[in-house]
């Protein structure tokens, strides 16, 4: 009870503060070339360029009510993707998913500062989301059916699709999925590619734990491919300059809708998020947060609207 | 725990796989490891050296880094095996030097006096290890052999990381399609390495009481 009241000062002292620092915030916010460039600004400017809304009001026992009384939000996300979540040897995961994660968070009052990033990994999703590890999971998270029994989405923020990757001038000559049977190919244990490779196509699964250790199997000619989503593929071949490339130019056999995981039955929680994602859309914060990550690599897609089940 | 129960054949997979990987290691480790502990008991300086460099080395390396030597470090060299005989290679490598200091304390255990009236009586020192110490030796080894080959059936876990299937792939399978049940499946699993390495606590007991050294 003490310690509950120690909070609630302390987070309406910080309220009271950013209040006072309104004025300052309006002069800011007009200077969005320079705070939209990620890097080149001081600590307390947004990596991502977001604006970070200043004490917003949300109806007392909302979730966004006690995360902006919190000050503070534990997003999940993966570690080990380029592109969209991957942490770096100074420990801050950057890409896109981390950019969308910071977007509803800033929109919660957050700042980047005061989010704190768990990893999830696929297996441990849906059981940290549940057990309250994080208040929110952005990790190429496709949203389904069977994880909707446990959880809930908001989004699709973006879709990928499953894509193959193939060692530079596609030695193997392959076109697509349908050339795979019988062929080893590599993904993660686990991972719905690597079911789907198998189930649908006949492939030979060359399981691993991490997309990563894929690469030096494929460079053996161990695999003749990798597979997973076309975003992550990208990012290996991005890392690798000349040594990989997609089969077709990335294009991919499945869609897979990537979604914020939250609490089951949350709804006021899950609007609020598909309501910031719509508008993100619309205003073209999207599409910045897109070409300051997956965008060096990846064309700037068609963001799908949010699917308000 | 129904996703497990759906899911037999998966699951006699795994458990399969798993035992495979127990057994050929235990098949080819465990001479391994006797050699190598007759060499470290042997007159011969030379052998002594290479055994003891052996084991101290395979059984102080984290077997994540032998597995990663068989699974990366091999290819690179030119040498590409199938990964699942690497995983055999990783495994043996690393539990060699377990099972050689098992054997080697089985060899300590009898008393020296039996080794020095061997000798006594003309015997060579292939004929006291194999006539008079070893047998003794098998009968105080048991236990701890029996408790490497429990650590080695967990430690095939660490083969799904370097692409074989195991017992422990079958949970990270399943845990993404049932995602709902995840914390059900890693406990089936874990009751299924239960499965086997009780059994062999047990039967480590029931052939101690038979065959044990009455000192």
């Amino acid at each position: 009870m003490r310690s509950k009241l120690t909070l609630g000062v302390a987070a309406f002292a910080v309220l009271a503060l950013t209040a006072c620092g309104g004025p300052a915030g309006t002069t800011s916010s007009e200077a969005p070339e320079g705070s939209a460039d990620p890097g080149t600004g001081s600590s307390t400017e947004h990596p991502y360029g977001l604006e970070v809304v200043e004490a917003p009001e949300f109806e007392a026992g909302t979730t966004m009510a006690e995360l902006a009384e919190a000050g503070s939000i534990t997003i999940g996300t993966k570690f080990d993707q380029p592109l969209f979540g991957l942490v770096g040897p100074d420990g801050a995961p950057e890409g896109f998913d981390v950019a969308v994660g910071s977007l509803i968070a800033a929109e919660l009052g957050i700042p980047f500062e005061s989010i704190e990033w768990t990893e999830t990994v696929s297996a441990n999703r849906e059981t940290f989301i549940e057990n309250g590890t994080v208040d929110l999971v952005a990790a190429t998270y496709t949203i389904n059916d069977a994880r909707k029994e446990k959880i809930d989405f908001a989004g699709p923020y973006y879709e990928a699709g499953q894509a193959l990757m193939v060692l530079a001038g596609n030695p193997d000559g392959l076109t697509g999925p349908d050339d795979v049977a019988g062929l080893s190919v590599c993904s993660v244990e686990g991972s719905t590619p690597a079911a789907r490779i198998v189930d649908e196509y006949g492939a030979t699964l060359q399981a691993t734990d991490t997309y990563s250790n894929c690469l030096d199997p494929l460079r053996n000619g161990q695999v003749v491919a990798v597979t997973t989503d076309n975003v992550i593929l990208a990012g290996f071949v991005d890392q690798n300059a000349g040594e990989f490339e997609l089969v077709n130019d990335g294009e991919t056999f499945t869609e897979e809708p990537y979604g914020l995981g939250i609490t089951k039955g949350d709804d006021e929680f899950r609007t609020f998020i598909n309501d910031v994602l719509e508008a993100a859309v619309e205003d073209g914060r999207m599409a910045e947060l897109w070409e300051q990550t997956a965008g060096t690599v990846l064309p700037t897609p068609e963001f799908p609207a949010p699917d308000r089940y | 725990m129904q996703a497990l129960l759906e899911n037999g054949p998966l699951w006699l997979q795994g458990m399969l796989a798993t035992l495979l990987l127990t057994g050929a290691t235990t098949l080819i480790g465990l001479p391994i490891g006797i050699l190598l502990a007759g060499m470290r008991v042997s007159p011969v300086a030379a052998l002594r050296v290479v055994a003891t460099v052996w084991t101290e080395v395979a059984r102080n390396t984290p077997l994540t880094l032998v597995f990663f030597f068989t699974a990366f470090v091999l290819p690179k060299l030119g040498i590409i095996l199938d990964f699942q005989i690497g995983a055999i290679l990783a495994l043996t490598y690393y539990t060699s030097a377990f099972f050689a200091e098992a054997v080697r304390s089985g060899i300590n255990s009898v008393p020296m006096g039996q080794a020095e009236a061997s000798r006594s009586i003309g015997l060579g020192f292939g004929q006291t290890m194999t006539l008079v110490v070893l047998p003794q030796a098998f009968r105080s080894v048991l236990p701890p052999l029996i408790n490497v080959i429990i650590a080695l059936v967990k430690n095939t876990s660490v083969a799904m990381g370097f692409f074989v299937f195991v017992l422990v792939s079958v949970a990270q399978r399943l845990s993404n399609v049932y995602g709902d049940q995840a914390l059900e499946i890693f406990v089936g699993i874990a009751f299924s390495y239960l499965l086997i390495t009780v059994p062999l606590g047990q039967l480590v007991d029931h052939l101690e009481r038979k065959w044990s050294v009455q000192r």
